[in-house]
Order: C-alpha cells, then sequence, then structure tokens
C-alpha cells in the first residue's frame, strides 16, 4: 500500500529554523548567513562591514567551524560579542546548533546578527537556520566558474559579495562570465565586487545591507 | 558529509508518516530529489540501511525521483535541461542570458508499507499465505 506524504526532507530543521527566525524578530535581531568557501573571507568581511556600521546598530556574530576558535578570537579581539560553535566535523551549521548558542548571545543588546557558516559550498545552502538574509561570499582566487559549478548555493542566495578584488587582474578574473552565471540562477540577487583588504566596494554593500535592515 | 543528516531526515519523515497511518513495516520510500540538490543516491541508501536498523523502516529501498533543472534562452526561448557544471550559453543560438529554474525539489513524496503483520522479518517479498 503507497501512502502519500510529500514532507520536506529536512523539515525538522526548517522547524527549528522558524523558531529561531520567530526569536530573533522577537528580539529585532536582523540576521545574514554567510556561506563561502574556506578562505573566501567570510571573517575579514564581517570585520569591514562592522567598522562601517553606524554606532547605533550593534553587531553580534555566531562563528561555526569544524573545531578551534580562531575566528571567533579574532572577532571577539575587536570587542564584539561572539559565539563560537564547532560543529564537530559536520560540514554546516544547522537550526538546532543556532538554537543552542543563542542563550549565551545578548540578542537584546544587538541589531545585526553575523552567522558565520561553516567554509563549504554545498551543503550549507540545503539547511535552512532562521536568517533574513543568504549571503554567499566568493572571492576571485576560486575563479570565476564558481556559480556554473556550484548552483544550488548561488540560486539560494540574497546577494553575493565578490572579495579580493584587489586581484583581478593577478587571476584574469572574467567578472562579466561570473555575473552571467549568477545572474542565470538568480536573477534578484545584487553583486557586490569588493576588497576587504582594500575597503573597496565595502561600502556599497554596507548601504544595501543597512537599507535591507531598516 | 550532509548526506547523514539528510538520511535522518529522510527516516523521521517516513516513520512518523508510517506511525500516522499504523503501518507495520516500510517497504519503499519515495524521493523527489533535483539535480542541483547535491545529493549522491549510493550514499543515502549506504547510511539509511546502517540507521534504519531496528526500526519498522530496515531493509526499506529508497528509489530516487530526479527532477531536472530547467534553462530557458532569453534570446531564442529555447529550454533545455541542465545539470552541473551549468552550461554558459544557449546550444540552439548562442545566446548568454539563460535563466535557470527548478532542479532543488528535496521531500518525501511517499511510502510503501506492508499493513500486514511481519511475519518472516526481513523479507519484504514473502508471500502472502492467507487470501488478503
Amino acid at each position: 500500500m503507497k501512502i502519500p506524504v510529500v514532507k520536506e526532507i529536512l523539515s525538522a530543521n526548517d522547524q527549528v529554523a522558524a523558531e529561531n527566525r520567530a526569536e530573533f524578530d522577537a528580539a529585532g535581531v536582523f540576521v545574514l548567513n554567510l556561506m563561502a568557501s574556506p578562505g573566501a573571507g567570510k571573517t575579514s568581511l564581517i570585520l569591514a562591514t562592522v567598522d562601517q556600521l553606524p554606532e547605533e546598530v550593534r553587531p553580534g556574530v555566531i562563528e561555526g567551524d569544524l573545531a578551534s576558535t580562531i575566528d571567533a578570537d579574532t572577532i571577539a579581539a575587536q570587542g564584539i560579542p561572539v559565539v563560537q560553535v564547532n560543529t564537530g566535523g559536520s560540514c554546516h551549521l544547522d537550526a538546532p546548533m543556532i538554537r543552542t548558542a543563542l542563550p549565551n548571545l545578548p540578542l537584546d543588546a544587538m541589531h545585526l546578527l553575523f552567522i558565520e557558516n561553516v567554509g563549504n559550498l554545498v551543503c550549507t545552502a540545503e539547511f535552512a537556520l532562521g536568517a533574513d538574509l543568504a549571503v554567499v561570499v566568493a572571492s576571485v582566487p576560486e575563479g570565476h566558474d564558481k556559480p556554473y559549478k556550484y548552483p544550488g548555493m548561488f540560486a539560494s542566495a540574497d546577494a553575493v559579495v565578490l572579495n579580493k578584488a584587489d586581484l583581478l587582474e593577478v587571476f584574469e578574473f572574467d567578472v562579466d562570465y561570473f555575473r552571467s552565471g549568477l545572474e542565470m540562477l538568480n536573477s534578484d540577487a545584487p553583486l557586490f565586487i569588493a576588497s576587504c583588504r582594500t575597503g573597496d566596494g565595502i561600502n556599497d554593500w554596507v548601504t544595501w545591507l543597512l537599507s535591507r535592515l531598516r | 558529509m550532509h548526506e547523514l543528516p539528510v538520511t535522518e531526515g529522510i527516516l523521521s519523515v517516513a516513520l512518523e508518516a508510517a506511525q500516522q497511518n499504523g503501518a507495520r513495516r516500510i517497504m519503499a520510500i519515495d524521493l523527489v530529489i533535483g539535480e542541483l540538490a547535491g545529493i549522491v543516491d549510493d550514499s543515502v541508501q549506504f547510511y539509511f540501511d546502517i540507521l534504519s536498523k531496528d526500526t519498522i523502516a530496515e531493509g526499506a529501498i529508497l528509489r530516487f525521483r530526479r527532477e531536472p533543472a530547467m534553462a530557458a534562452c532569453g534570446d531564442c526561448g529555447h529550454q533545455f535541461t541542465v545539470e552541473a557544471p551549468l552550461t554558459a550559453v544557449c546550444p540552439v543560438c548562442g545566446g548568454i542570458r539563460l535563466h535557470v529554474s527548478g532542479g532543488r525539489e528535496f521531500f518525501v513524496e511517499s511510502i510503501e508499507v506492508d499493513d500486514e503483520d511481519p511475519g518472516s522479518e526481513g523479507d519484504p517479498e514473502r508471500e502472502r499465505s492467507g487470501g488478503g
């Protein structure tokens, strides 16, 4: 006998993500899920973004990593509230991990929460966390073919930041090809071409982010 | 590695549906997975065989229905199926204004259950002795 089900495979995760979202909304916190390859510059983008936030927009960070507190220590050194989540080998954060981290964050005292996901362009896109925006950080040395090779990730993005733009010439990076790949999957997501090292383009990204916040 | 939590999801959705319907044994699970969802079928069945041990889903077969992603050309209107890595140009007119949709499906469509008491455990193909 066949029984129709039609239920999302990750519905248990989605349920917890919805609870997270409700808690963020109740606390008035806007949440970003930052996804990228390892080394694309997620932590650098958080620091560069926080640097340009108006004083009244108070940030916080959840750092997801397989192990170690290297990124969390970097964030904490800037005086930003941060919670480290070690996934213990799992290649992505999931909604229950975020749930567990929440009591350790002063949600009432922050407005913008960055969740730095584990460096991975596949799994992280499938697990909702309860964030308002999914932001993909790509970087020039990874090559301009990433949207074509990891379509699931780029299709799920609300915005894409292309970091390390100071290296565009060195890597003969074809911005138009990259942009076409993104647009074919996702015509709504804006692309910000930036360099966390030089600061170029960060202002446009932060301006757009703040416009979403208010 | 994310095939493991995905498989846990499949098992829990299937067990819940079986319980709600008073089923005694799950023989098969029908899954709909988009081509862009990034899941390896063999890997999921491997994890499933381990995770389902000692549940009513032990021995169940996972049947995957792959849903294609479709590309539509903004220049000539040609539509074709795509998978990763995506092509950048329309194969008909060479245009680069493509739009890709679909291929992100990720759900349990149905389960096939045996509502008879499993007399010979682990042998889902057994003949029924009675009339029905």
